[in-house]
């Protein structure tokens, strides 16, 4: 299985889990079927013409239906934002194998679990809604929620022993690290340049090789980049995790970030930033650390709250070997390769696990938070939507890609605060796929349907869909796929001593051949010719005879030919051995040497000779014996 | 002659003239050049003594140097002689004897000596092995070139061979040698007809000089070889003659060889017909071919059809500049260049909302459309297009009407596809849509045209989708610093021309736009990169320069938080952006100066702050942009009278100066002799006193309370301190501005007239110190500094002591002595004659040494 990311986007129909109770959510009037029936107005709020769940957010799971996940083996991950369904996989399907993963994948992705669970675990909520899910009630529900798909799948989000069941199974791997499965291929994680451990896998057996690139970026940023020699010679190159926002220029949305940031704090207003812990942020602060100064905004607070702030900063120091080569050589100096540890240091950065304790007492306005979680439904970004989005001089500045701004602001509405969508997304976009398929050249490419045609809201954008020849192989959602190759080849294994009693014959100049007689010996899809077993005691007893029946009988072996008649010589050696009345005739794949008076008839083709003689066995062995003087034997 | 021709002459004469010290050295520097033991002479030097003897022909006639100097002819002898010449100092000898024998009767005497065949003949030269370097071949070709101004050095070449060697040079390995060649050729063909033509020429070669049949002839058969080079070497030729010769025989010449030149046209031949477009062009220009109503222009209308859009554009952009031209031929090169807008437009529209700019029937898109639709070709036409079109919308006198309106939506469409917001209807639209999207090249380019396109009238009626697609440039993250800068400034142009469109104006009100701008301002103020700020920062002065006399500018400029922003920048991080941010609150300061009280109050400008924080700039700033932009800024507001009442501004001035003086920076330290200069003219213009010294006298006499009154205020201001050190500063530029505002202080306040009574300057307690200042001033103004000591007793501030000064000191004197190049000693003859001695002449001392 090729990562298990989990589709956070349901969680947009539920109402957001505010930290303090919020008077303006509870307030919200229940919903009201057209006819007035109000059995439903428990569950379901309507808020500025949006209908939402007032339930604990759930989670849409990956696809269970397709397929039986207790018979997957092996889990290849390829970043920490594509392991988020993982418990929901290894702890509620019976599924036994193993999970494989860079350190820096499992680390963070613990701790984006971690802050997930925490966020939701915090806040409580003794009602959960249900009844909506019915498929004939859902109908009746306005968009999205009656748009929704497979909500009956859709599940609370897991706890923290099941996260820590589910981490259990990982295996850790390094890059360019081969891993046998089976012996039947071999998997290797590259580096992808989109974020710290984040890996491309090499998926080969002997004679083909089988490319997963997820979520790759090209762009300078703070992990190892992207290696890209070793995908060459794919016979396959699967293709996804591609920019979520093709038009949107990361260093672009970057400057706009930041004025967008200074023109709000010069104003006197706050800034809020929904993110993730890990990833993009790193590289805002880095940003913000050079501007800062610069715009005049060194007084300005920044806070960064999780529950995994402070893990999340630290981490990022200590995985050097995981780092762009400029900041592994800072560690050797030794600097903190992020500058956000000096930011700290200057008192400049301050985290803090959550609103509560020490937070209250140093909160500074105008300031700037980070905090999660994008989508706006649960975390402190709650409470900071509910605090200052009444003030047209506070913004919301969007960098996550995942989430629609527009919905995730939608139960905040009306809103008074400034929104502004500046989406950071570094993954490759279409150009950059262009080039690296040049440089890569495989003999396919697999990607999803999507990435086959330019977007649905801009059809005439005929640059943002991949551009290759042959054209990619597409798959949609539940769809089975043959990929483009046949396992043709086997590769096996000769025993020393086996391959010491080879007595090879050149047939032509650099070719030898040579008769093996072996025992193939196949397990664990590896497949060795070892020597025969000897050949059977002659029989002394009866006894012994039963016992060398159980050993696989050995027929003594005919020598094989090679070469070809030269027909003007085998007639002339016809006639020295008295063959008078030979006449030769020409077919489309040979010769007939017809000796009229025997009435035999020698047909001599490329890969075949036949003497066909009636009942005269002594002629027929003394013409095979003049036939086998033309060739060779081994 | 008149007086001042007789003086430059004269001077000329003094400067380069051989004297005696130089006769002496010359034939010294010449036996060392020819002494193949020396030390290779640095060929500087031998450019300069080439100059120095090039100056000295001019001067006397050339024969009387040669003779006067028999070092020159034993030079060339010795020079012959080495079995293995250096490279430099042979192709040296060449072109000093080419210049020479420019003279006639100096060529007939290098003649009697057989040193020019030697030089220049089959015999010579040529046959060395040194003839394999570059630099002799090409000092070769320049000799010739040198003497070739009468005929007996035509008959010289012609007849011994050597115009043969120059068509082989044509083609020489060496760009440079070839094109002198060409050069050379051109000048033969000139000379050759122009000296030796008695009748006027007919096409027969009889009529023609033998030299310039020659040349024709080669150039004939060069046509009709089929050899690509051969045919491009006398393309250039041709170009180059039509080019620079416009004499009525070149006509006669055209019509021999017209037939060969236009089958050139038709076959497909692609090495060659790219020079028939600078060929035509050349002729074009030619009022020998321009007036012609015949077949010229015929070929120039085949040529524009023929050649593809890329090898016309040029010839097209050149024709439609002439204001002499038929018109159909107009209409084809204009058909050149707007066939790709045409293209453009049709492409990214519905064929019912058909909106080309030219009619089908007229041209055939069909090649344009290929070249369009390829990735390859696509970028590189519109750019050069782009480039041909802001390049004729840049001439002031177009003589040629465009479709101006069309040509507008033409450049917002191609921004529009390469923002990929247009929605294309054809496929070739789509075609072109992928190729364009983000392609800052083209950006770039259409942005340039579409600023040039500012300055005419009549592209009203699509002014609102202009300003939305400047807008989202302007807005878009995705823009580049660079075509950013380039937005800018077509916004700024454009913006400018909003009072005048009175149509726009009823449907888009400037208020809504402005607003837009400055919201997006706003945001570009605050960009994180420093290019951004900067071309912020220029697009604010920008407008304000334009705009800043319209109400609705001023109001919606500040009620935004524009202001605000530009401020804070001076003390941007990034001293360019310092700099900028200078200059922009120095604009706004304009508008704020203006407004009444009330209005400044309520929107927080203060002036007096505004005057601090710039003058705390000019004072402590580290880089020099910065505080160069400060004191610019000051002397505008000087000259704009932006700096209060009369006391105010003495005060300002004051200030200012005694920042500036002691600064590092030469430019800011000439900034502040700027503001001295404009308010000494405003000061004496207050007073009524003459304020140019050359402007003719006041027919009344000045009062001497008015100089006084002057006086006071420049002493009161500290300007002669400032001034007086000026003269001694290291930097010239410095010392000359003072010395010009000085002479222009005492012309207008004469004071020879208030001294006149006074016996001598010792005698007065004013005059203390003013002999020391003079002698200071004399004996080295440029080698020492000033001194700052101030017991030397003179005061700067008095009135008295300063009109004595002025009086006193020979303002001339020091205007000539700073005025001398600073190399005016070094620069002399002798000094080159024996610096070449010092470099290359060192073997007989160390030979004396050794022995």
């Amino acid at each position: 299985m090729l990562d298990c990311g989990l589709d956070m986007t349901s969680t947009l129909n539920f109402l957001p889990l505010p930290l303090v109770q919020s008077p303006r959510l509870s307030k919200l009037p229940g919903w009201v079927l057209k006819d007035g029936s109000t059995f439903l107005d428990k569950e379901l709020k309507e808020c500025s013409g949006h209908v939402f769940v007032d339930s604990v957010p759930e989670f849409c799971l990956p696809e269970t239906e397709l397929l039986d996940l207790s018979t997957v083996d092996v889990i290849l991950i390829s970043n920490y934002h594509c392991m988020m369904a993982l418990p929901y996989i290894t702890e509620y399907t019976g599924f036994t194998g193993t999970v494989y993963a860079t350190e820096p994948t499992v680390q963070i992705g613990r701790l984006l679990m971690e802050e997930l669970v925490n966020s939701i675990e915090r806040v409580p909520k003794a009602q959960s809604a249900s009844m909506w899910k019915n498929k004939e009630v859902q109908r009746l529900l306005p968009a999205p929620l009656k748009d929704a798909v497979e909500v009956s799948m859709w599940r609370k989000c897991y706890t923290m022993p099941e996260v820590n069941a589910a981490l259990s199974k990982i295996q850790l791997v390094g890059y360019s690290q081969k891993i046998e499965l089976f012996g039947a291929v071999q998997v290797t994680p590259l580096s992808s340049g989109y974020a710290l451990g984040s890996s491309n896998w090499i998926i080969q057996s002997h004679y083909e090789k089988v490319s997963y690139v997820s979520g790759s970026s090209l762009l300078t940023t703070h992990p190892q980049p992207m290696d890209q020699a070793s995908l060459k010679n794919s016979d396959v190159l699967i293709l996804t995790g591609l920019t979520q926002i093709p038009t949107a220029n990361p260093d672009g949305m970057v400057g706009e970030f930041c004025s967008n940031l200074a023109m709000t704090v010069r104003n006197g207003g706050n800034v809020l930033v929904p993110c993730y812990p890990s990833g993009v942020i790193y590289d805002l602060l880095e940003c913000l650390y050079q501007y800062i100064d610069s715009a005049g905004l060194s007084n300005v607070p920044f806070y960064f709250i999780s529950p995994v702030a402070n893990s999340s900063l630290e981490f990022s120091q200590i995985f050097a070997e995981w780092l762009c080569h400029n900041k592994q050589t800072k560690v050797y100096l030794p600097e903190p390769p992020f500058p956000h540890a000096e930011l700290i240091q200057t008192n400049k950065l301050k985290h803090y696990p959550s609103i509560h304790g020490d937070f209250s007492n140093d909160f500074k306005q105008p300031c700037v938070v980070f905090t999660g979680h994008p989508s706006l439904r649960f975390g402190d970004v709650v409470h900071f939507m509910e605090l200052w989005g009444k003030s047209s001089l506070n913004t919301v500045i969007f960098t996550e890609p995942d989430f629609s701004y527009l919905d995730a602001l939608a139960p905040y509405q009306p809103l008074a605060m400034k929104c502004v969508y500046c989406p950071i997304d570094t993954r490759l976009n279409f150009i950059q796929v262009s080039k690296l398929l040049k440089e890569v050249q495989p003999l396919h490419v697999v990607c999803p349907e999507q990435y086959t045609q330019p977007p649905p809201t801009q059809s005439h954008r005929t640059d943002l869909m991949i551009d290759c020849q042959p054209p990619p192989m597409s798959y949609r959602r539940a769809e089975v796929l043959t990929l483009p190759y046949k396992r043709r080849y086997e590769k096996i294994e000769i025993m020393p001593e086996l391959a010491d009693s080879l007595v090879p014959l050149e047939i032509k100049p650099g070719i030898s051949l040579a008769t093996v007689s072996a025992v193939l010996h196949t397990k664990d899809n590896k497949h060795v010719l070892q020597l025969p077993p000897k050949p059977p005691q002659p029989p002394a007893s009866k006894k012994r005879k039963r016992v060398s029946e159980d050993v696989p009988e050995c027929k003594p072996l005919k020598p094989l030919l090679s070469g070809s008649i030269p027909v003007e010589q085998f007639v002339q050696t016809l006639e020295k051995h008295g063959f008078s009345d030979v006449k030769v005739e020409d077919t489309a794949k040979g010769h007939i040497v017809l000796l009229q008076e025997a009435e035999t008839l020698i047909q001599i083709e490329e890969d075949s000779t036949h003497i066909i003689c009636d009942n005269d066995e002594p002629l027929r062995v003394k013409l095979r014996d003049l036939v086998l003087k033309f060739l060779q034997k081994f | 002659m008149s007086a001042w021709q007789a003086w430059f002459v004269a001077r000329a004469r003094r400067r380069f003239a051989m004297s005696r010290e130089c006769a002496q050295l010359l034939p010294r520097v010449c036996a060392a050049l020819a002494d193949p033991r020396q030390p290779g002479s640095d060929d500087t030097c031998l450019e300069k003594l080439l100059d120095w003897l090039r100056d000295l022909t001019e001067l006397e006639p050339t024969l009387n140097v040669v003779r006067d100097n028999p070092c020159l002819t034993e030079f060339f002898t010795s020079v012959l002689a080495l079995p293995e010449p250096s490279p430099s100092i042979l192709s040296f000898t060449l072109r000093l004897a080419g210049l020479l024998a420019a003279s006639e009767d100096c060529f007939q005497h290098l003649q009697q000596e057989n040193l020019l065949f030697r030089l220049f003949g089959s015999g010579g030269t040529l046959n060395r092995a040194v003839w394999e370097d570059a630099s002799v071949r090409s000092g070769w070709v320049e000799g010739v070139h040198s003497m070739m101004h009468h005929q007996p050095a035509l008959r010289f070449l012609c007849n011994g061979g050597g115009i043969d060697v120059i068509f082989t040079l044509q083609g020489d390995p060496s760009l440079f040698v070839a094109s002198a060649a060409s050069q050379l050729l051109v000048h033969m063909l000139t000379l050759s007809v122009e000296s030796e033509t008695t009748t006027p020429l007919s096409e027969k070669d009889c009529n023609w000089p033998a030299c310039a049949q020659m040349i024709i002839k080669h150039i004939e058969d060069s046509l009709q070889s089929g050899c690509a080079s051969h045919i491009n070497q006398s393309l250039k030729l041709l170009t180059s003659l039509f080019g620079s010769c416009r004499a009525t025989w070149t006509e006669v010449l055209w019509l021999r060889i017209a037939k060969q030149v236009e089958s050139f046209l038709i076959e497909d031949s692609v090495q060659t017909r790219h020079m028939l477009a600078n060929l035509l062009l050349n002729m074009s220009r030619s009022p020998v071919f321009c007036d012609t109503e015949g077949s010229f222009w015929a070929l120039v209308t085949s040529a524009l059809e023929h050649l593809t859009p890329v090898q016309a554009g040029p010839l097209a952009v050149g024709i439609l500049s002439l204001h002499k031209c038929p018109q159909d031929v107009r209409i084809q090169a204009m058909t050149v260049l707007l066939q790709p807008m045409d293209c453009i437009l049709r492409a990214a529209s519905q064929p019912l909302e058909y909106a080309g700019l030219l009619d089908e029937s007229v041209s055939d898109p069909s090649t344009v459309e290929s070249l369009l639709s390829s990735k390859s070709s696509c970028a590189s036409l519109l750019c050069q297009t782009l480039a041909h079109l802001e390049k004729l919308l840049s001439l002031i006198h177009l003589p040629v009407d465009l479709p101006y309106t069309s040509l507008l939506r033409s450049f917002v469409t191609i921004l529009q596809f390469c923002s990929g917001l247009l929605i294309p209807a054809t496929p070739l639209g789509s075609k072109i849509s992928q190729i364009l999207i983000g392609c800052g090249r083209v950006q770039k380019s259409a942005l340039d045209a579409l600023a040039a396109l500012s300055e005419r009238k009549g592209c009203d009626t699509v002014i609102g989708s202009l300003f939305d697609i400047l807008l989202v440039y302007l807005e878009s993250p995705n823009t580049s610093p660079t075509v950013l800068k380039k937005s800018f400034q077509a916004m700024s142009k454009w913006l400018a021309r909003l009072p005048e469109m009175s149509c726009f104006n009823s449907q888009w009100p400037t208020e809504k736009i402005l607003q837009d701008v400055f919201l997006v301002l706003q945001k570009r103020l605050c960009s994180p990169c420093w290019e951004v700020r900067d071309s912020s920062l220029e697009f604010l002065t920008s407008l304000i320069k334009s705009m800043r006399d319209q109400d609705e500018f001023r109001e919606s400029l500040l009620s935004s938080e524009v202001p605000k922003l530009t401020e804070n920048l001076l003390e941007d991080p990034e001293s360019y952006v310092r700099a900028s941010a200078v200059t922009a609150v120095g604009h706004l300061t304009f508008i704020t100066y203006s407004l009444p009280e009330s209005a400044v109050a309520g929107n927080q400008y203060n002036k007096e702050d505004t005057t601090a924080k710039l003058q705390d700039i000019l004072s402590t700033d580290p880089e020099s942009f910065p505080r160069r932009a400060v004191i610019s800024i000051f002397t505008k507001w000087l000259k704009q009278g932006c700096t209060g009442q009369a006391e105010d501004t003495e005060q300002f001035v004051s200030r200012a100066i005694q920042t500036v003086e002691r600064d590092l920076d030469w430019e800011v330290r000439i900034g502040g002799l700027e503001l001295v200069e404009v308010f000494c003219v405003q000061a004496l213009c207050r007073v009524g006193l003459p304020k140019c010294p050359y402007a003719p006298a006041s027919s009344t006499v000045t009062s001497s309370i008015q100089q006084n009154e002057s006086l006071q205020i420049f002493c009161r201001a500290k300007l002669f301190k400032f001034l007086f050190w000026s003269l001694c500063d290291y930097d010239k530029p410095v010392g000359q501005k003072a010395c010009d505002i000085l002479l222009v202080l005492r012309a207008s306040l004469s004071p020879s007239s208030m001294l006149k009574d006074c016996q001598g300057a010792g005698d007065l307690s004013a005059g203390r110190g003013i002999p020391w200042l003079q002698r200071t001033l004399r004996q080295g103004s440029l080698a020492q500094n000033f001194p700052t000591d101030a017991g030397n007793g003179v005061d700067f501030e008095d009135p008295e002591s300063m009109m004595l000064a002025l009086g006193t000191i020979d303002l001339e004197e020091l205007h000539d002595e700073l005025n001398k190049s600073s190399d005016h000693v070094e620069k002399s003859p002798q000094s080159l004659l024996e610096d070449i001695l010092a470099t290359v002449g060192t073997i007989d001392e160390n030979e004396a040494d050794c022995y």
